[in-house]
């Protein structure tokens, strides 16, 4: 099986905090995997070392290196707008833009170079189909995407990022501010997306963690220590047969 | 609370004082200008020593030098602040910056007008002119325009320059198809507030626009602007009723001034 990402030996920091230590995983292709962990553990921030959104918080530093589909992304020569290009972000908050639903779907491609007005329409329509959010929005295109839902913004976010063609698709909760039947929606398109995606979720929610992921990432940063994996394995392994203490204690609810 | 009702008698003048001031002068201005309002005031020349009849060119040249002033501030003022909430990291020359642009807002107008005439006027050899008026002014409401569209941008929620991250955009698309367009409404309320205040600006503009009575076409043409006018009336103790209808004319410029740039604002707070 492919590996979509190679972690080596990864640290990080904020300013003198050092926020990650000595990270090294695999991260199949076309696969879920999940990150879970109590508050703090650092999944938002290893997420974030993935596409380089880390990037844009000052004073952070980060040793060691990520290779996607082999090319290190930390390297001298990468393009980091292509590299978010290709490993495309859902945040926890669904951040739509304040423009219209037809123009947030249509915000990537444009920005890179899609003039052409049926290329566009195109492009729009096939995303919000598979972001499954087209039947619903299909006749107010021209309204405030702010106008939506949560759980329909969220949707829209998907479609807007399906939009520029991504290879990998990052997840930072993207549940936790949506209800339920939202939620049970976007795993369903999760379900979906793994076909041609890559995805990666950190989640709060441990049974959404059981429920879609293939594999599950534990984090922890224990008392006067840096975030770091505990344990990595098929998700089943982690949920039935935990190998570590701290696993075990965690995923039957004694601490988090 | 019987016992506090000096406290709060004091309390209550004091915020009354505020509106009754602002309404006294109004009435009062009204009182005196309202009968001098009339088309031919508004359209014709004024004429002869007293300068009796109309104020036509002097609203043109408040308008010439204003909308020039607000043609050169935009760029640079939007430019600046952009380059100090999106590019600069903080430290020594931000605040060298932003020092300096609050040491010039408190700068006297006079001392403007005295900089345009020896810069403009001669350095740049525009003369009294349309140009040199609306470029002293340009630099009068610089901080002003700066600071607001600098609070627009900062206003800007982080979810949404990371979300176009996200998608693959460099930080100059980011700030123009993003950050600038949900900005607008307030960068376009500083504006019209720094338009505003170079409206009603007297001594940046008479070593600048000059105090020619003449129709302003060409840029490089002087004029004396509608507050020139009233200083000058005002100063020569001639025409004292034209000058009241000069005073209440601006007067209702600038509230209307007010009212877009509250107007503006409003729309930039509703969330849809």
């Amino acid at each position: 099986m492919k590996n979509a990402f190679e972690v080596r030996n990864l640290n990080f920091w904020y300013g003198n905090f050092k926020a990650l230590e000595n990270i090294t995983l695999d991260i199949q292709a076309n696969r879920i995997t999940a990150f879970i962990g109590p508050s703090g553990c650092g999944k938002s921030t290893f997420l974030r070392c993935l596409n380089r959104m880390n990037d844009i918080i000052e004073g952070s530093k980060l040793e060691g290196e990520v290779y996607l589909f082999g090319d290190n992304i930390y390297g001298n020569s990468v393009d980091v707008a292509e590299l978010r290009r290709r490993v495309g972000m859902i945040f926890q908050q669904p951040n739509p833009f304040p423009m219209s639903i037809y123009d947030n779907v249509a915000y990537g491609p444009r920005i890179h170079g899609v003039k052409n007005k049926d290329e566009l329409d195109e492009i729009v329509k096939r995303s919000l189909e598979r972001a499954a959010l087209w039947k619903e929005v299909k006749d107010k295109l021209n309204q405030s995407a702010l106008s939506l839902s949560g759980g329909q913004q969220q949707r829209l976010c998907f479609a807007r990022l399906l939009a520029v063609d991504p290879e990998v698709i990052l997840m930072d909760e993207p549940c936790s501010a949506i209800d339920p039947t939202s939620t049970q929606k976007i795993e369903d398109l999760m379900y979906e997306l793994k076909e041609s995606y890559t995805i990666i979720i950190v989640t709060h929610n441990m049974q959404q963690a059981a429920r879609v992921s293939d594999f599950t990432a534990f984090m922890l940063a224990e008392e006067n220590k840096s975030a770091t994996i505990i344990e990595y394995g098929s998700t089943e392994s982690i949920f039935t047969n935990p190998k570590d203490k701290r696993t075990e204690n965690y995923i039957t609810g004694r601490f988090g | 609370m019987r016992r506090d009702w000096l406290p709060i008698l004091i309390l209550w003048v004091s915020a009354f004082a505020v509106i009754a001031f602002l309404l006294a002068l109004i009435i009062y201005i009204a009182i005196k200008g309202i009968p001098i309002l009339s088309l031919k005031f508004l359209f014709t020349f004024p004429r002869g020593i007293e300068a009796r009849g109309g104020i036509f060119p002097t609203i043109m040249a408040t308008f010439y030098t204003t909308i020039l002033a607000g043609i050169f501030v935009t760029p640079v003022a939007v430019g600046g602040a952009v380059f100090l909430t999106e590019y600069a990291e903080e430290g020594w020359l931000i605040r060298i910056i932003r020092f300096g642009a609050d040491i010039l807002a408190s700068v006297p107008s006079i001392v403007f007008g005295l900089f345009g005439l020896a810069l403009f006027v001669y350095a740049f050899g525009l003369g009294y002119s349309m140009l040199a008026g609306g470029l002293t002014l340009s630099l009068m409401i610089l901080p002003i325009v700066m600071r607001a569209t600098e609070e627009a941008i900062m206003a800007i929620p982080q979810s949404y320059r990371e979300a176009s991250y996200g998608l693959g955009a460099t930080k100059w698309q980011t700030i123009k198809n993003v950050v600038l367009p949900t900005a607008s409404p307030r960068i376009v309320t500083g504006i019209i507030l720094g338009i505003g205040r170079a409206f009603g600006e007297t001594a940046a503009l008479i070593f600048t626009a000059g105090m020619a009575i003449n129709f302003p076409y060409f840029p490089s043409d002087p004029g004396r602007t509608m507050t020139c006018h009233l200083y000058l009336l005002a100063t020569e103790g001639i025409s004292t009723d034209i000058a009241f209808g000069t005073a209440f004319l601006l007067l209702i410029f600038i509230l209307a001034f007010n009212l877009l740039a509250r107007r503006f604002g409003e729309f930039s707070g509703g969330r849809r």
